[in-house]
């Protein structure tokens, strides 16, 4: 019982520590896309520019076919990062940003990616929705990944 | 030519998946790493007793959340439970910062991508392998820390 509430205490001062600026849940639902909208629209139709925003070692290990690595959103050097895949993309282009390195509320990254994107101009950015992690919510329910 | 191109399309194809976690009852594959500390560490010097496979890293919340409650378990179970824990950090500076915050008696090394491949890719974190004396994964769980579960698991497989 105590260990619980302290996990809770511990999880409570981390989370925000961990993800600034703001967290995934401030996201608006209007700009999430599903796991499995992204693959339809990967199968037919213009493909959107995919940036991921997470770890560089997961992106290595497993990304969307086509995605771009951009850099840990979560940290200064990552948001340059970021900025700097952004400059050589039309700001009416559809783009669709993940990360998927943790579980949705505690992902340090995707809410400082689309912040940064969305004051950049971006007009047609989607956030990819990855309720657990790229692994459970991507790879293993068959979607398309590339390695490398 | 036709094996070259038959290579070239095996290489650059989308691939259904990653093969997923390893199941129960598979082997564990062993790996030797230094440690944060230069020492070697590797899976099957724990042979024989219970291990903690724990993949983890210091930007994630519920990894660092685990670390107090992971060292708790070293302690209460000391001499039949090893823990080790794998850091998929881009930088080992971040990780032995996490640790100075955060400190565990048992060791921590680099994980890499070939490590991460070994284990069917560690696309989420945290993930962690509950493998018995004999060197079999019992259990695996990915994402959101769930330690009384945990602590059930390793009661039980203490008791195997």
């Amino acid at each position: 019982m105590i260990r619980a509430f302290l996990a809770a205490l511990l999880l409570a001062i981390v989370t925000p520590a961990l993800a600034q600026p703001g967290s995934a849940p401030t996201i608006p639902q209007s700009v999430l896309i599903q796991p499995g909208e992204l693959a339809a629209a990967l199968k037919s139709g213009p493909k959107p520019v995919i940036l991921q925003v997470g770890f560089k070692i997961m992106y290595d290990e497993a990304h969307i076919p086509g995605a771009l690595y951009a850099g840990p959103a979560g940290k200064d050097d990552g948001i340059a990062a970021l900025k700097m895949a952004a400059a050589s993309i039309d700001k009416g282009n559809q783009v669709v940003i993940y990360c998927g390195c943790c579980p949705w509320e505690h992902c340090p990254n995707i809410a400082a990616a689309w912040r940064t994107l969305k004051d950049l101009g971006f007009t047609q950015l989607k956030v990819l929705y990855i309720a657990n992690n790229f692994g459970a919510d991507w790879a293993e329910k068959g979607l398309p990944v590339v390695h490398g | 030519m036709k094996t070259a191109l038959f290579a070239a399309l095996i290489a650059f194809a989308p691939l259904p998946a990653l093969a997923a976690m390893l199941a129960p009852g598979a082997t564990a594959p062993d790996f030797t790493r230094a440690g944060l500390d230069g020492k070697p560490v590797s899976l099957s010097a724990a042979r024989g007793k219970v291990v903690l496979l724990d993949f983890w890293a210091s930007w994630c919340a519920p990894c660092i959340v685990e670390l107090p409650h992971l060292a708790d378990l070293k302690r209460r179970h000391a001499g039949r439970l090893e823990i080790i824990g794998v850091s998929m950090d881009d930088s080992k500076a971040n990780t032995i910062d996490a640790m100075n915050r955060y400190p565990v008696d048992y060791p921590v090394l680099m994980g890499d991508l070939p490590l991460a491949k070994l284990y069917g890719g560690v696309l989420g974190l945290p993930e962690i392998y509950l493998i018995g004396r004999d060197g079999k994964v019992i259990k695996s769980w990915r994402g959101d820390f769930r330690g009384k579960e945990l602590d059930s698991a390793i009661d039980g497989a203490l008791r195997r």
